[in-house]
């Protein structure tokens, strides 16, 4: 257990080094340069080395790249150049939007699929299987900005139940802000849920094909209680998986959904960064995104050994 | 796979035969089909032209002279949603030849060869992996600038990780097999066995995989023009259309209804068909259901 452990930490250790490698290599050769940016067309040549002096970009490559990559590890991201205020603090301002975002997103998602996929599942090939079937082949189609589109204009439009975007902060109270997450959130679940009950009805189909399922019902156990304490159970481990990489997907993939609705969130602040050339800022939320699905996985992995101690006893 | 299946199971009519009976394949079929339809005639043929800008007739409701209404600058949104495909199809398909043309392969290479090259590509692998897809998509358009090439290339490179993974897993599973030892026997090397015997046998977990991250790109390319990174107006897209459309719908809700509808339609055409492929070209799957 204790060397499978280790050797997930150092395969998680080594993509982040080489995400950061690659993350600042990619940075470094893009055309732009910030002190430009920030002095504007009309800046002497003397003003501009300053700048540059200042900001450090006239340091070797290397320097560069460990005062960076050293600075992060003990939480300095540096300083945005347009919001002269350092990264992290953005990054942390931002994060109370995006963070809430996705764990409601990922609640509900996991609270619709889990039940559906089962209940499909129990009813392998008749009509209720078909047709739940049908309709997750339907949220698999549907993109997410569209569906907010559609929800904006039934719940905010015309119905006047929500706002239709912005984010009120959370110094309101904790409801005012909930209720501006609540659309982005359900666009988000939505065709998430609908991969995940997807998943949910075939790692259950698989488990519920199983001598021991037999087992429990030749005994006399009701059918609620074996589809609940035992399929459910040994069909977690693909469920977790998937659960996994959308909650990954969930912290980075709102970008598009935080343009529909104005939120202040990551996603908005990695676009505008990237538009405004402000790489540091871009560099910072991109590894901090890395990082989140790195744990995401290492935290998956672990989890699989709690869920199944098979797992454990071979690791 | 279809090796250890009975001799009639290869036959192309024995999978025409299950093809015809399997209904999630014909209708994604028929949707493909006339989508792709849509897009071809859209060269020759469109109601209006899509350039021509009339602006007494902005934002239409549907009439019989406009089926799907018209934009806010009086263009017709069924042509403009016939010449949209063309944008969809065009990138997504090139994205998934970019995929498979890297991936196949890297992956065939990694599971011939084995020991480091192998260990080299999965980790490779988890790198791309660690990177937030459509984050990424939009970093790479944004910065080399937007366009419907740098799309490509940006949904491209996350599918040559994928196809790597498809590839590697189906050719592993075959390298121990008696006839591929047959053949190492018989003194070929790897690069014409993996040609010869890996790569046919694995083309119909390809096809399936290709079908699936097809949809998925037409997804990504519909959001990547949405916020202004794919193709460039005048050349209408759906994901653009929809971004119009969001500050307009309190007036006009069919803006937003129709290119939205024809990205569905499309994704869940190509769905059904790759799970109808896999249906009729993978027994062992077949059997299970």
């Amino acid at each position: 257990m204790t060397a499978f452990i280790l050797k997930r930490l150092g395969i998680g250790l080594a993509t982040l080094v080489l995400a950061s490698i690659v993350v600042f290599a990619v940075m470094e050769i893009l055309p732009g340069d910030p002190a430009q940016l920030m002095l504007g067309l009309n800046a002497t040549d003397d003003a501009l080395q300053a700048l540059r002096n200042q900001m450090g970009l006239n340091d070797p490559v290397l320097w560069r790249y460990f005062s960076w990559a050293g600075g992060m590890l003990v939480g300095d991201f540096g300083n945005s150049y347009t919001y002269s205020s350092p990264v992290i603090e953005l990054i942390g301002e931002r994060a109370i939007v995006s963070l809430p975002l996705a764990v409601i997103s990922l609640l509900l998602s996991t609270l619709i699929a889990i039940p559906v996929g089962m209940f499909a599942a129990a009813r392998r090939g008749r009509m209720a299987d078909t047709s739940v079937m049908g309709v997750t082949q339907l949220g698999v189609a549907i993109p997410n900005f569209w569906f907010a589109l559609l929800l904006i204009y039934v719940f905010a439009v015309w119905l006047r139940l929500v706002p239709a975007g912005g984010f009120p902060g959370w110094s309101g109270g904790i409801w005012p802000g909930v209720r501006s997450l609540l659309l982005p959130a359900v666009a988000l679940a939505l065709p998430q849920a609908a991969i995940l009950a997807r998943v949910t009805r075939s790692a259950m189909l698989e488990v519920l094909g199983e001598d021991y399922i037999r087992t429990a019902r030749a005994k006399g156990m009701p059918r609620r209680v074996v589809l609940w304490r035992h399929a459910l159970r040994n069909a977690l481990i693909p469920v977790l998986t998937i659960m996994g990489l959308q909650f990954a997907f969930l912290l980075a993939g709102t970008i598009i959904i935080e343009n529909v609705f104005y939120l202040p969130g990551l996603g908005r602040l990695v676009f505008q960064a990237i538009t405004q050339r402000d790489l540091i800022v871009v560099e910072g939320v991109v590894m901090l995104l890395v990082a989140s699905v790195v744990i995401v996985n290492l935290a998956v992995d672990l989890t699989y050994a709690l869920v199944d101690p098979r797992l454990r006893a071979r690791a | 796979m279809s090796i250890e299946a009975p001799l009639p199971e290869n036959a192309p009519e024995h999978w025409l035969r299950l093809a015809l009976k399997n209904r999630s394949f014909l209708t994604g079929l028929l949707i493909t089909a006339l989508i792709a339809a849509m897009a071809l005639i859209s060269y020759v043929w469109t109601p209006y032209d899509v350039t021509d800008l009339i602006v007494a007739d902005r934002m239409k409701t549907m009439s019989s002279e406009h089926l799907f209404g018209t934009d806010h600058f009086g263009r017709d949104i069924f042509s403009m949603i016939m010449v949209g495909a063309r944008n969809s199809i065009a990138v997504a398909i090139v994205a998934v030849g970019v995929g498979m043309g890297i991936g196949v392969p890297l992956g065939c290479w990694a599971a011939a060869r084995g020991g480091f090259v192998d260990e080299a590509l999965m980790r490779f692998n988890d790198l791309i992996f660690a990177f937030p897809a459509l984050l990424s998509a939009v970093m790479i358009t944004a910065i080399f600038g937007p366009g419907a090439i740098n799309a490509i290339i940006a949904i491209g490179i996350f599918n040559v990780p994928v196809f790597a993974r498809v590839a590697r897993a189906g050719a592993l599973a075959l390298w121990p097999r008696e006839y591929v030892l047959a053949a190492r026997a018989a003194g070929k090397g790897k690069a014409l066995i993996t040609l010869q015997h890996i790569l046919p046998n694995i083309a119909s977990m390809l096809l399936v995989q290709g079908t699936i991250q097809f949809a998925l790109g037409i997804l990504a390319e519909a959001g990547l023009s949405y916020l202004g990174l794919g193709a460039q107006p005048p050349m209408p897209s759906w994901g653009r259309m929809l971004f119009d459309a969001q500050t307009r719908m309190m007036v006009a809700p069919h803006l937003a209804i129709f290119p939205g509808l024809a990205i569905v339609i499309t994704v869940l055409g190509l769905n059904l068909l790759g799970d109808g492929l896999r249906d009729v070209l993978d027994p062992r799957l077949r059997r299970e259901r």
